[in-house]
């Protein structure tokens, strides 16, 4: 695969698949964006503000994994619960004479890009290098696929995580309720 | 192999993955405030999410059981996210900072 081959005509980005691939690019380019703002900037509030970026462009990452429901998940639970959440305690708990949260310490600056390229380095060449055994699909991956997988198969799992998001939501009552009278 | 059609190979979504999980572990270890670390732990959790979708979308038999996969992290993400809040708010309930250079109590 060389340079010529990797960029197409002018005229293939006006059909219905170039279109579609000039928005998975600019899908990506909007996730690590938000991905970068997240882990870099020195405002908490503007890092939360990439996440929700980051996480928007992961939903339509999903979207083009044949998943619009998993999708909607993510927009539903991610940008409309976990940053709501994240943004409240930001609120709460960051003092507002402190405005930078920016990175530091020993690991900020080369020592933690190396160790972050690494990792990159590492999983990617894994993915890469690997032939992934692929077998041929038995269902479709419709939404009422999942909802009988969910209530048949993986039953057990279903209510082993509505305990314990009940439990969260009871540890996060009573942590945050104690000591509030002083 | 053109750059319109990458969303058809299994290996773009790895590598995606890959990027977003390098990304959390570089705001994991260099910020200094809990809510950050909270924030790229996210990052990492939703990186692990695009491998189980991608590999749910293009090797498993079955493309239900990665989707219940990422539903199950995003909940787990979520009561994650909850606990680690409300620690938030204890913690600078008693220290008044949530600087991680602050909270030194338990040092000998």
């Amino acid at each position: 695969m060389n340079a010529s081959s990797l960029m197409p005509q002018a005229h293939a980005f006006f059909t219905a698949d170039g279109l579609a691939g000039l928005i998975f690019l600019i899908i990506i380019a909007v996730t690590l964006f938000g991905a970068l703002v997240a882990c870099t900037t020195e405002r908490l509030v503007r890092s939360v503000a990439g996440l929700v970026v980051c996480f928007v462009g992961v939903a339509g990452i999903f979207y083009f994994l044949n998943s619009p429901f998993v999708a909607m998940m993510q927009i539903l639970i991610y940008v409309g619960a976990v940053s709501v959440t994240i943004s409240f305690a930001i609120m709460l708990a960051a003092p507002e004479r402190i405005k930078k949260f920016g990175p530091t310490g020993p690991l900020a600056g080369p020592l933690g890009f190396l160790l972050a390229g690494l990792i990159f380095g590492g999983l990617a060449i894994l993915g890469i290098r690997t032939t992934w055994p692929v077998q041929a699909k038995i269902d479709t991956g419709s939404v009422k696929a999942i909802g009988v997988q969910l209530l048949t198969n993986y039953s057990m799992v279903f209510e082993l995580v509505s305990v314990v998001l009940l439990i969260a939501i009871l540890g996060a009552l009573i942590l945050a309720r104690s000591g509030r009278s002083r | 192999m053109s750059i319109l059609t990458l969303h058809n190979h299994l290996v773009t979504y790895l590598v995606i993955g890959a990027l977003l999980f390098a990304i959390g572990i570089y705001g994991l270890v260099t910020r200094r405030t809990i809510i950050g670390m909270l924030i790229a732990a996210e990052l990492m959790l939703a990186g692990a999410s695009v491998n189980f979708m991608a590999f749910n979308r293009f090797t498993a038999p079955d493309p239900v059981v990665g989707q219940i996969f990422t539903l199950f992290i995003m909940a787990i993400a979520a009561a994650e996210a909850a606990i680690g809040l409300s620690i938030v708010v204890a913690i600078y309930r008693n220290y008044t900072s949530i600087d991680t250079e602050d909270l030194v109590k338990l040092k000998g």
